[in-house]
């Protein structure tokens, strides 16, 4: 019975994980097609850095996603900040709606920018898929921070005031601190988001702004190359890095 | 003692939406004592508390803190503290920052802050844990850095909200103790909320009982006790035997003659009554007396046998039955020369009282008499 249990565990692991190692094994193999190892190296790692169009295209990525957090980060923890101080009319409303753009398929918000870039003529491009990306990081940004805030006692703030403290010290002093790690980790979340987004940026963005994740799928159209292994091993790097950051940062210490 | 009010709540009226909370409510509250409001949960306690710190408007009536009305002056400005009943430290403050955090709001400079926070410290016994969070403390001592918390700004009223209900039985008995001898060490005016009789017979100078959002009576713990204005106040502050009965004929000054299941006898009492008024006679299970002698016609009181009797080590406690089908409640003391001192169930006793020792009041309830 343990035996069994074992190797039930063993299979979905291996399931979920070797292509994962097979793709980072080969970024570091010699042989071009993967079919068997041939010796490590780094050589696809300096080709890529050769790339001319794939190094524009991950910095633009970069530069999106960096954006894309900072808005949604700010546009979002004031709305949450909202949503738990103020009692207003359609306060229900108003998250529900929040939840609608998180659990929409990607395809339906692709459609919509898409129509709605149209009807307004914004030039498809770097603006349009940056509002594109801002709007769908925002939720996650939203409940993260909300998340938190509704986790204290919810008496802290009047115990803030009953002391003598005016609003705006009760927010520096009291609910920035609080809600500063579900911030960072909201906006780690978000550039992870952002980052790996294929679906909505391919139709939002046009060709004169490029980014990784559409760069790659048009070249493996034409074969896996080893670089687009390595492009691959280096993104899920970064995002391991960012989610286990933001993990770490909302493990709860009080 | 002569002590002048500190407060004033006139004429209140809270609603919160359709629902009224607090109906024309008046309180006086004077300075330096220790007050108790009292009351079931939901009745109303904790939103006087708020009103008075300033965390909710009446939607009438006028609360006066010395004679000046407060309705303009905002909760951070008002010189009241509340000890919240959930506590609400800061968590991610030490324990020293929590106790500082009123005077750095006040602007008080940094050493007199040091001075002041390590006395409340050493008042509630925690100076060891200044540099604490508050998930490193118990119950107990987060109750106290609470406590410290309000007392270091050295506000004119201390308002604390179930402070102690959170607690064990152990610890609580130990902080009422605590509490109370901190509120005279300080001379600080205490409102405590409490919905348990006890705490708040053991603890207060003076004590509000509420129900439905109004004063039943306000009075000494030994008034209230002896004397309740109403039955909801007799029944709430511990057990209470009720007899109903009718006036007869005046006898004299507050002495009359009354008709109490079906015999006649004197009460004395503090109402004016004329004959044919309902009463309610009431007694302490502690002031019935129990008549076991073995010959029915010897036996004084209401006749009755025994349902039940239990032992609580300094008591005897008795349920009897009487004849008209009240079942009454009487504690009886151990006498030291009756070791044995006990009854059987169902033995026929008479239950009765020293006369005088009866509280009346007009009858609330329709009864037989
Ligand atoms: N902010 C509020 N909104 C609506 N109803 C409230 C609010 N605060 C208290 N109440 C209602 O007022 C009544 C009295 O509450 P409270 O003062 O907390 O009672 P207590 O402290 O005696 O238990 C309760 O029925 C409660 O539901
Ligand atoms: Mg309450």
């Amino acid at each position: 019975m343990k035996a069994f249990k074992w190797s039930f565990i063993i299979a979905i692991f291996a399931y979920l994980y070797l292509p994962i190692g097979i793709l980072v094994i080969n970024s570091f193999n010699a042989s071009k097609y993967g079919y068997e190892w041939k010796g490590f190296t780094f050589e696809w790692y300096a080709k890529l850095w050769e790339n001319e169009a794939l190094t524009q295209a991950f910095l633009n990525s970069l530069l999106v996603a960096s954006l894309a957090a900072t808005a949604a980060t700010l546009i979002g923890t004031l709305m949450a900040l909202a949503l738990h101080r103020y009692r207003f009319p359609l306060k229900a409303t108003a998250s529900s709606l929040l939840f609608i753009v998180m659990m929409s398929p990607d395809i339906v918000l692709a459609i919509t920018f898409l129509v709605i870039f149209i009807a307004l003529g914004i030039q498809l491009g770097f603006w349009s898929l940056l509002i594109a990306h801002i709007t769908f990081c925002l939720p996650f940004v939203v409940i993260t921070v909300y998340a938190q805030l509704k986790g204290f006692d919810k008496y802290l703030l009047e115990a803030a005031q009953d002391l003598g403290a005016s609003e705006s010290r009760i927010f520096r002093l009291i609910i920035l601190p609080l809600v500063f790690p579900a911030i960072v980790a909201g906006w780690l979340l978000s550039f992870t988001l952002s980052l790996d987004d294929v679906i909505i940026s391919s139709f939002v963005t046009g060709p004169s702004f490029e980014i990784l994740p559409i760069r790659v799928f048009s070249m493996v159209k034409v074969g896996v190359s080893p670089e687009v292994n390595v492009l691959a091993t280096l993104l899920l790097a970064i995002s391991l890095f960012l989610v286990t950051l933001s993990t770490l940062l909302l493990r709860r210490k009080h | 003692m002569n002590r002048s009010p500190i407060l004033t709540l006139s004429n209140i009226s809270k609603r919160f939406a359709a629902q009224e909370v607090l109906t024309d409510f008046h309180l006086t509250i004077n300075d330096g004592e220790f007050f108790t409001i009292l009351g079931p949960s939901g009745c109303g306690k904790t939103t006087v508390l708020r009103l008075i710190a300033g965390f909710e408007q009446p939607n009438e009536g006028q609360i006066l803190l010395n004679g000046e009305d407060i309705a303009g002056i905002p909760a951070e400005k008002r010189p009241v503290n509340t000890v919240f009943q959930s506590y609400a430290l800061f968590p991610h403050l030490t324990v020293f920052d929590n106790v500082a955090f009123g005077l750095k709001m006040a602007g008080v400079d940094a050493q007199n802050i040091a001075v002041r926070v390590a006395d409340a410290l050493a008042i509630v016994r925690l100076s060891d844990f200044a540099n604490r969070k508050p998930h490193q403390l118990s119950g107990g001592q987060k109750q106290r850095v609470a406590i410290a918390r309000a007392v270091v700004n050295r506000p004119k009223i201390l308002l604390l909200d179930e402070s102690l209900s959170a607690l064990d039985y152990k610890l609580r008995q130990q902080m009422q103790l605590e509490l109370k001898q901190l509120q005279r060490q300080l001379g600080i005016t205490f409102v405590y909320v409490t919905h348990d009789q006890e705490e708040a017979l053991s603890m207060s100078d003076r004590i509000v009982v509420m129900h439905n959002g109004q004063a039943q009576q306000v009075g000494t713990p030994r008034e209230i006790y002896e004397a309740p204005r109403n039955l909801f106040v007799a029944q709430f502050i511990g057990e209470i035997n009720v007899f109903d009965g009718e006036i007869t004929r005046e006898l004299g000054e507050y002495q009359y003659q009354a008709l109490i299941n079906g015999v006649e006898r004197e009460i004395r009492c503090n109402h004016r009554f004329t004959a044919g008024d309902k009463v309610h006679v009431m007694l302490r299970p502690e002031d019935l007396r129990i008549d076991c002698r073995p010959n029915a016609l010897e036996r004084k009181g209401f006749p009755g046998i025994v349902l039940e009797r239990n032992y609580t080590g300094q008591t005897l406690n008795s349920h009897i039955r009487l004849e008209n089908g009240q079942t009454v409640m009487a504690h009886e003391f151990f006498d030291e020369d009756d070791p044995d001192f006990d009854y059987s169930i169902n033995q026929k006793v008479g239950v009765d009282w020293v006369p005088g020792w009866e509280h009346v009041i007009p009858a609330e309830r329709a009864g037989k008499s």
